[in-house]
């Protein structure tokens, strides 16, 4: 078995005396595609943080790539794409080719230049997510499910093994939604990344992950989507602390 | 025209002075802009000024020649970092910030003109700026900064503008960013006290600022946008600048002037281009 991409062990993080996550042990094998649920409030960004090295747990190890996060020496061997259609700035005066090329800055290093090769891979990746004809427009003028598109390019472009999606979905339309699994289908078995995806969409998901992960403040569950799916009402009321309808997808 | 600037020592270094803060103040005020942190240069202009004052008064009570110039640059990157600083003990309310430096600025330029008795023309010239208050070592000085600003933003221009564009994914990519914002604010300190002598406190915001809203309506791009505003910046400087000169009047207010005319020419022009493309997409 190969080693996982990421190890949490007995991880504890509280904010404000309040513990958001206690009790925290999971590991993320490599070259899964992992969806992460939970209700809102549960901990899911805490959770992505602790392993994007933005917050440091009050007790418990992470490991990264089998070293330990403080130790871990390429920033660029994680991508992360955040809700950022939603919440990003869209007046920027900024082009898909400028935007995605952000995404090489710290590969690249400080006082270098992009060059042809970086140009190349920049174009590239933009073609990987299908928005090679909007290359040099603003980014300003594409719509939702586009932006999160160029979005993903930027965290492509450095060829990162582990790709962190949180909650990139929300707000775009249901046919864009579709492309962007189809996506992120592609990313996990032709490039043969590993996926962690936190949705509310368990519909959709459970058609593409590999492993799926509860989580209210601990971990519910963790298995495969059949066995998610084979999990009743009950089940889950106790996960997400309240009573769950299934609503089951037919498409 | 501009045979005078040629032909006299003071005018030919205000107008070379000129052109090169057509070019340093636009360069960081597009960062600026898309950071909006517009009123961080008003705030800083405004302990510029305190700084300006200290030296003046340290010049006429105390014979002190430090230089209000040299005065006023320290204070400003001083005010600089105290910006940063605030900025993270007010995490939540960052701008408050700027209304606590930009006061005490002017507290303290208070103070210091009162402690010297008033100036006389001298002050009016830093308020509004002059055509004729550019010395040799002024130039020198102001070259000087000016080469090291463009040196900086050419070899730090795609850790700038990953930072600008989104601070969580420069941070999580593993760029040193409250190192580089620290640095760019100095800078933007450096770039202030320098253009103080010729558009004045009141008014080198502006200079920052207007050129950047001006090609942010018709610019494609980032870098576009960046060459636009120095384009848009130094028509200001220049026309501003003559004019001033043969309409006795402070350059800063004739350049700002200058700037809202190609700020609203700007516009006009963004409105006659998306008619048509309005009129195309209901159609």
């Amino acid at each position: 078995m190969t080693e996982p991409v990421v190890s949490m062990k007995n991880i504890r993080y509280s904010y404000e005396n309040k513990n958001v996550l206690a009790n925290i042990n999971f590991e993320i094998p490599q070259g899964s595609f992992m969806g992460l649920v939970g209700p809102n409030g549960g901990g899911k960004t805490t959770l992505v943080k602790l392993i994007l090295g933005l917050l440091k747990p009050d007790q418990g190890s992470i490991h990264i790539f089998n070293e330990p996060i403080n130790k871990l020496k390429d920033q660029n061997k994680i991508g992360f794409v955040s809700q950022k259609a939603n919440s990003f700035n869209k007046g920027f005066p900024a082009t898909v080719f400028e935007v995605v090329s952000a995404g090489l800055t710290s590969k690249i290093g400080y006082f270098k230049f992009i060059n042809k090769a970086h140009k190349s891979k920049i174009l590239e990746t933009i073609d990987q997510v299908g928005m090679l004809d909007y290359a040099y427009e603003n980014i300003g003028n594409l719509s939702g499910g586009q932006q999160q598109r160029i979005f993903i390019a930027r965290a492509l472009v450095s060829d990162p093994e582990l790709i962190i999606l949180d909650e990139p979905t929300v707000g775009i339309d249901y046919e864009n939604v579709k492309r962007f699994y189809e996506l992120l289908h592609q990313l996990h078995h032709v490039q043969n990344k590993t996926l962690l995806l936190v949705t509310h969409d368990t519909g959709t998901m459970t058609e593409y992950a590999t492993d799926i992960v509860c989580l209210n403040k601990t971990l519910h569950f963790h298995g495969n989507p059949e066995e998610y799916s084979s999990l009743t009402e009950k089940d889950l009321s106790q996960f997400y602390g309240h009573p769950v309808n299934i609503v089951t997808h037919n498409h | 025209m501009l045979a005078d600037f040629f032909q006299y020592d003071f005018l030919r270094y205000t107008f070379l002075t000129g052109l090169l803060i057509g070019v340093i103040a636009p360069l960081l005020g597009t960062f600026i802009v898309v950071r909006r942190l517009s009123l961080i240069a008003d705030a800083l202009s405004h302990v510029t000024l305190a700084g300006i004052a200290f030296g003046l008064m340290a010049e006429k009570k105390f014979g002190l020649m430090i230089g209000p110039l040299y005065s006023g640059m320290v204070f400003s990157v001083i005010g600089s970092v105290l910006i940063e600083k605030l900025r993270t003990i007010y995490k939540a309310y960052q701008e408050l910030a700027i209304p606590i430096i930009l006061s005490a600025g002017v507290g303290l330029s208070v103070i210091f003109i009162s402690i010297a008795d008033g100036f006389n023309t001298d002050l009016f010239n830093y308020l509004f700026g002059s055509v004729s208050a550019v010395s040799k070592n002024d130039f020198f000085m102001i070259l000087g900064i000016s080469i090291f600003v463009v040196l900086v933003v050419v070899f730090l221009y795609k850790e700038l503008f990953t930072l600008s564009f989104d601070e969580e994914h420069a941070t999580i990519s593993g760029l040193h960013a409250k190192r580089i914002h620290l640095l760019f604010i100095v800078l933007t300190a450096l770039v202030i006290a320098a253009s103080i002598r010729i558009v004045g406190v009141l008014l080198v915001s502006a200079l920052m600022t207007l050129p950047v809203a001006a090609s942010m309506r018709l610019a494609k791009g980032f870098k576009q946008m960046m060459l636009l505003s120095i384009l848009f910046g130094e028509l200001s400087v220049i026309i501003g600048l003559v004019s001033g000169y043969y309409l006795s009047i402070p350059p800063g207010g004739t350049i700002v002037m200058v700037s809202i005319i190609i700020l609203l020419i700007a516009i006009g022009i963004k409105r006659i281009r998306s008619k048509p493309e309005k009129a195309r997409n209901s159609a």
